[in-house]
């Protein structure tokens, strides 16, 4: 059996000790992300001035995945314009769907740490939660 | 039991280098059920119950032989109390549908909160739609049901209980015997899902004395797309009919239609012949080794899964504290990781097991977890295989940094 395993130490360290979760009171946006299947359920928080990313938080459960996934969006997103952050999220989509470029994984950070997801298309939707809901805030209120 | 000529007999675990143990979900199949599809469209394929010629009478000859083993399997008296569907959901849908013109607004239905939500969900629909009351029964933190608790719910108005045999997350018997004699005492229906007890042990309707009981197939090592609905023939002979359309008619002109007797009026459109062909040979195979012996040799592995669980340290078993009382299921949480991920380090080792809410939500919110992990036993399964399972377990909360 292959012991490669997604679960690398990135991954671990931000599900164990995530920087980014805690609520976030008057925060400007916050939207509910679920994946009903598996149970999944974030709360994300953003808080954007002139155009620019200024923080953001996630709060709620779901898996090691999920969690990561959403505490390493924050750390790569925070400071970023909005118009970046909607490119960095379609890079981002795409790496767990289909295949990016190296320019482009290293343009993720450490968020490319969650690649070999690709190769669980059980476990996508899970990595894509917070990064989906983002999403969605990007999209209807700005 | 020779469990070496056992697992030569199924193809996908002779050839692939996986632990299957998500046998609840579906069972893998043995070489006779997979054979018996080729045989069938080699030797008998034609459109059943329609033609005159040689080889249609054939092909209804191999279904309806099927009608009248499974109506033996399950200790039925008349063959026409069998009804093939697509599979256990669809006959539960069938029997909610059918039975929901004879309640009127007012009627109770009592369903087990621990029901898959295909023994939950047709129920909850005909009582939003003819505003019946439903009311649920709970089992205790170890998912057992008492029939005090079921006395206590029925009231005048109950017409139909339903319930498991054997809940797909807990593993406990249910007492069915006993739920059935109290329904009866009350003028109430039960309809029974036996998904997760066929293949495990004997079904005796007669004995058991059941309305309505639904399985599928494919969990007792038959193929996919077979659903079985056995119920009492005076109350199918007096309820409507579930779908319209071809085979279940008699006469249909512009002004009247007379429909087909049972079990045809159960049966609109061509049916899933082949398959039901191949689950005769599931039977037949079951009926081979025998409930005895399959009997034996699950609880022998109930018990060594389940004691291994118990000795590794972080592990939370959902159910009974007594491993004869799980039959083939143990549900589980690992302490701080996510279900999600603990399948996916299964997975990863070859492992293959089940995560989430195994369709039974509200269970999990009675018992107060969100999803849980379950590993599910058939007879093929070796101690061997248990033995990687627990090494892996045990590996799962370091792998994961705790």
């Amino acid at each position: 059996m292959d012991k490669r395993t997604f679960y690398n130490e990135v991954l671990i360290e931000h599900n164990k000790y995530p920087t980014h979760k805690h609520a976030m009171p008057g925060c400007c946006y916050s939207k509910e992300g679920i994946n009903p299947s598996c149970g999944d359920d974030l709360i994300i928080n953003l808080d954007i001035k002139d155009g620019i990313i200024q923080g953001g938080s996630f709060e709620g459960d779901g898996c090691a995945i999920s969690q990561a996934s959403a505490d390493i969006m924050f750390d790569l997103l925070t400071g970023r314009s909005v118009a970046e952050a909607k490119e960095l999220s379609a890079i981002f989509s795409r790496m767990i769907k289909e295949k990016i470029t190296d320019e482009e994984l290293e343009r993720l950070e450490e968020a490319g740490a969650l690649m070999d997801i690709s190769h669980m298309p059980a476990r996508a939707k899970c990595a894509m939660l917070a990064w989906r809901t983002l999403d969605e805030i990007l999209l209807q209120k700005i | 039991m020779n469990i070496k000529e056992i697992r030569a007999q199924f193809p996908l675990i002779n050839n692939q280098n996986i632990v299957y143990l998500d046998n609840a979900a579906t069972t893998q199949k043995p070489h006779c059920v997979i054979d018996a599809f080729s045989e069938f469209y080699c030797n008998f394929n034609a459109n059943p119950m329609r033609g005159i010629y040689d080889l249609s009478v054939a092909a209804t000859d191999a279904y309806e032989n099927v009608r009248e083993q499974t109506a033996g399997f399950v200790n039925a008296k008349d063959p026409s109390e069998i009804i093939f569907t697509r599979n256990a959901t669809e006959s539960l849908n069938l029997t909610a549908n059918i039975l929901s013109g004879t309640l009127k607004e007012g009627d109770e239905i009592l369903v087990a909160t621990s029901e898959h939500h295909s023994n939950f969900l047709p129920w909850k629909r005909i009582a939003d739609n003819k505003r019946l009351k439903i009311k649920y029964l709970d089992c205790d933190s170890e998912g057992e049901y008492s029939v005090e608790s079921l006395k206590e719910a029925l009231s005048e108005g109950t017409k139909v209980f339903a319930i498991a045999t054997v809940s797909n997350v807990i593993g406990r018997v249910n007492p069915i015997r006993e739920f059935a004699k109290i329904c009866h005492a009350n003028n109430t229906l039960i309809c029974v899902d036996a998904t997760q007890s066929v293949a495990h042990m004997k079904t005796n309707v007669i004995e058991d004395d059941v309305d309505f009981l639904a399985f599928s197939a494919h969990k007792m090592y038959g193929p996919m797309g077979v659903g079985i609905l056995y119920g009492k023939k005076e109350l199918l002979e007096k309820l409507p009919p579930f779908l319209e359309g071809g085979e279940m008619i008699e006469y249909v002109s512009k002004e009247k239609t007379i429909y087909a007797d049972l079990p045809q009026k159960y049966e609109a459109g061509t049916v899933n012949a082949a398959d039901v062909y191949a689950f005769g040979k599931a039977m037949e195979y079951v009926k081979k080794i025998g409930f005895e012996e399959i009997g034996e040799r699950e609880r022998l592995l109930t018990g060594y899964l389940f004691d291994g669980m118990k000795n590794t340290d972080n592990i939370r078993i959902i159910g009974a504290k007594d491993s004869a009382e799980h039959n083939c299921i143990v549900s589980f949480a690992v302490d701080d990781v996510h279900p999600h991920d603990v399948a996916s380090i299964f997975a990863d080792s070859g492992i293959c097991i089940r995560a989430g809410h195994h369709c039974a939500q509200p269970l999990h919110i009675l018992l107060g977890i969100p999803s849980t992990v379950r590993a599910s036993l058939a007879f093929y399964n070796t101690k061997e295989e248990i033995d990687f399972f627990i090494k892996v377990l045990s590996e799962i909360r370091s792998r994961m940094g705790y």
